[in-house]
């Protein structure tokens, strides 16, 4: 009793050939294999853990946009230097239980230099969430292009293509990155930079993954029926295909970026992400290491933060492919059934 | 399997081929002159140009790409001005900074990856298919539940996180052990495995989420397969169907991962070694690449590279000897 159907390759799991007549009328919108939005919608939102991690991702955006606002509203900048407030007897320690923490610095300062910490850890959040966003854009536009180019073109060009995946997917992308990040000159902005570098170096599996629907969706009625019409093979893949690929491209997106805010944390750990004096939640947890005894809570906040933000992202991700898994709600059925079931197998 | 083993070989050596040659057209293309850097402050155009010559970077990149590719085949000479220093066949050269080996700096770091590996892989392998296992027989429950939660924030967390939370709970806050550092198993085994005890779970913590998460999947699977529902019907015993019949299958892929991400962390785990300090391949990679030290630079992402492409051969391998319906050929 196997539980995966043989149209598993479909995104929304509908019949096969259901589709297939009126697919290619012109004037019409494509009802291709695309997943229903109200649907995936009804099923987010019955997701305890999808809303609250929704609510956080809301939160963390909101509070990456309205960073200036927030710097002003506390009064204080990411960069000042406020000498006052640290010990220099110690070598830097903040002054005062907390970090520091006053009604002037709310979340304390930094250790050693005296600069905010809560406008540090609001500006961090714009670089962290930016550049992974930007990164994951970058992926999944490239994966996109090279997954369509693979499936639709010729053998040679998928031979090609695919062995291109298979390289970039085996490349040892951290240590490109640093590689990268090192010898691209300094007048370079290095959010952008980051995004570029994150993105160019993952966005095979998305592209392998775009292949395989692409090759998968090619075999199916409706797209025969649209090439029989004469239409040609771009316009095939804009209005036939690509509409059916949003569903598996937008869950692994979302997966990716989790993926994407812990490669930009380790690359400003490593000390190759952005430049001082933009700060970074990496960047701030790489000088950390010298405080843990005399200033925990510098630790404390970027780490949370840091972890807050993967988690409801991961969580958010997984959400969104179990909503898009047109398996899922047949899954979770059998899986109860089978639960009900033991206690007449025991008795029989 | 002979001829998927030569196939094999080709394909490693046009990647690595094709990776240190992406290298040598990166650094080409950097601004900064390695010479500079050698040379120091208050360096003149003719020692400058001394020392480029030294180095071997006043020559256009394709010719000190196929002086590289020489050096690893058949060996090659350096000429400093004064005297010629003859490097054996797999020569990947000197640190243009410390002038030492990059074979020998390269050797020399691995006791310390392969120590992090071993370790660390045994811990998440014990956790990771433990904990899979136990959510995939108790489905739905509590315990499920949990497990599913748990291995969400463990793959949530960033390895240098857990490291630093780690350090600072128990070498800090708690003082139960000094700060680690490397000391090599053959010096004094325990004090090896005392020292390696953090990193060695902070690694493991991260890896097992992904493991759990797979054993589970996978036997899930497996469990619905048809010969498993023949076994039900012959009346075996749930314990027996588990350990004696699915769980093959099952760990299969689990096996393929294992042997990928084993290369993964072997070529260098840079986070984890700057979190604890370690001076392993990752380390010895962030600072070269700081330093514009190409040959250093080069030396390592082959080695990492050429780990990575093994592990890939292996886990090919491994898939094929342990699922019947995959051919190697």
């Amino acid at each position: 009793m196997s539980e995966t159907p043989t149209v598993a390759q479909r995104p929304d799991g509908s019949e096969p050939g259901s589709e297939g007549p009126d697919a290619p009328v012109p004037g019409r919108e494509p009802s291709g294999p695309r997943p229903d939005r109200n649907q995936v919608w009804r099923r987010l939102r019955a997701d305890r853990a999808a809303v609250a991690a929704l609510v956080v991702v809301v939160l963390l955006v909101l509070m990456a946009v309205a960073a200036p606002l927030i710097c002003a509203l506390e009064g204080q900048n990411a960069t000042t230097f406020h000498n006052n407030l640290i010990d220099s007897a110690t070598g830097g320690v903040p002054i005062g239980p907390f970090g520091g923490a006053s009604g002037d610095h709310w979340l304390g300062v930094e250790p050693g230099t005296g600069r905010d910490v809560l406008a540090r850890l609001v500006d961090g959040a714009q670089v962290s969430l930016s550049v992974s966003l930007g990164a994951t854009v970058v992926q999944i536009a490239l994966g996109v292009l090279v997954g369509l180019a693979a499936g639709l073109g010729t053998r040679t060009v998928d031979t090609v293509l695919s062995r291109a995946m298979d390289l970039v997917i085996a490349f040892p992308s951290l240590v490109f990155a640093v590689a990268l990040m090192a010898v691209v000159p300094g007048g370079f902005p290095r959010p952008l930079l980051l995004m570029l570098v994150i993105g160019i170096l993952g966005w095979g599996q998305t592209a392998r993954i775009v292949r395989g629907q692409v090759l998968s969706l090619r075999g199916l009625d409706y797209v025969a029926a649209a090439r029989l019409t004469g239409a040609r093979r771009h316009r095939v893949a804009r209005r036939e295909i690509l509409p059916a690929l949003a569903g598996p491209v937008i869950t692994y997106g979302v997966l990716q970026l989790p993926a994407n805010v812990t490669q930009e944390a380790g690359l400003s750990f490593l000390g190759v992400g952005v430049r001082p004096p933009t700060p970074s939640w990496g960047q701030m947890l790489a000088s950390a290491t010298d405080w843990f005894q005399a200033d925990p809570s510098y630790v404390l906040l970027p780490a949370a933060l840091l972890f807050v933000t993967v988690l409801a992202f991961t969580v958010l991700g997984e959400s969104v492919r179990t909503a898009l898994d047109p398996r899922a709600k047949s899954r979770l059925r059998a899986g109860i059934e089978r639960r009900r079931k033991r206690p007449e197998e025991a008795q029989a | 399997m002979i001829r998927f083993l030569l196939r094999r070989t080709v394909s490693t050596v046009l990647v690595l081929l094709a990776m240190s040659a992406v290298i040598y057209v990166v650094f080409f293309a950097a601004p900064h002159d390695p010479a500079v850097l050698v040379c120091g402050k208050g360096c003149d155009g003719a020692r400058l140009a001394v020392v480029r010559h030294k180095l071997g970077t006043d020559l256009p990149v394709w010719e000190q790409y196929w002086q590289f590719l020489h050096g690893l085949v058949a060996g090659r000479s350096f000429d400093s001005g004064t005297d010629l220093t003859r490097c054996a066949a797999p020569c990947l050269g000197y640190s243009f900074q410390t002038d030492q080996p990059v074979l020998q700096m390269v050797t020399q770091r691995i006791p310390v990856d392969l120590s992090l590996t071993v370790g660390a892989m045994v811990i998440w392998l014990v956790l990771g298919v433990g904990t899979g296992l136990l959510s995939a027989l108790r489905r739905g429950r509590l315990a499920e539940r949990a497990l599913t939660a748990l291995t969400l924030a463990g793959m949530s967390t960033p390895v240098f996180l857990i490291g630093l939370m780690l350090v600072m709970l128990f070498c800090a806050y708690l003082q139960w052990m000094p700060f680690p550092s490397f000391v090599p198993f053959t010096d004094d085994p325990g004090q090896w495995a005392a020292n390696l005890v953090l990193p060695w779970l902070s690694l493991a913590l991260i890896m097992s989420a992904a493991y759990a998460r797979m054993t589970r999947s996978s036997l899930l699977e497996t469990l619905a397969e048809d010969h498993i529902r023949t076994n039900r019907a012959y009346g075996l015993s749930e314990r027996r169907i588990v350990f004696g019949h699915a769980l093959r299958g099952a760990l299969v892929p689990v096996v393929t991962m294992l042997a990928i991400d084993v290369g993964q962390i072997l070529g260098g785990a840079m986070l984890t070694e700057s979190v604890f300090g370690f001076d392993g391949l990752g380390r010895l990679l962030v600072n070269s690449v700081n330093q514009i030290d190409l040959p250093v630079v080069v030396g390592v992402t082959l080695f990492a590279g050429f780990f990575i492409v093994i592990a890939n051969a292996v886990a090919d391998v491994l898939y094929a000897l342990a699922d019947p319906r995959v051919s190697v050929a």
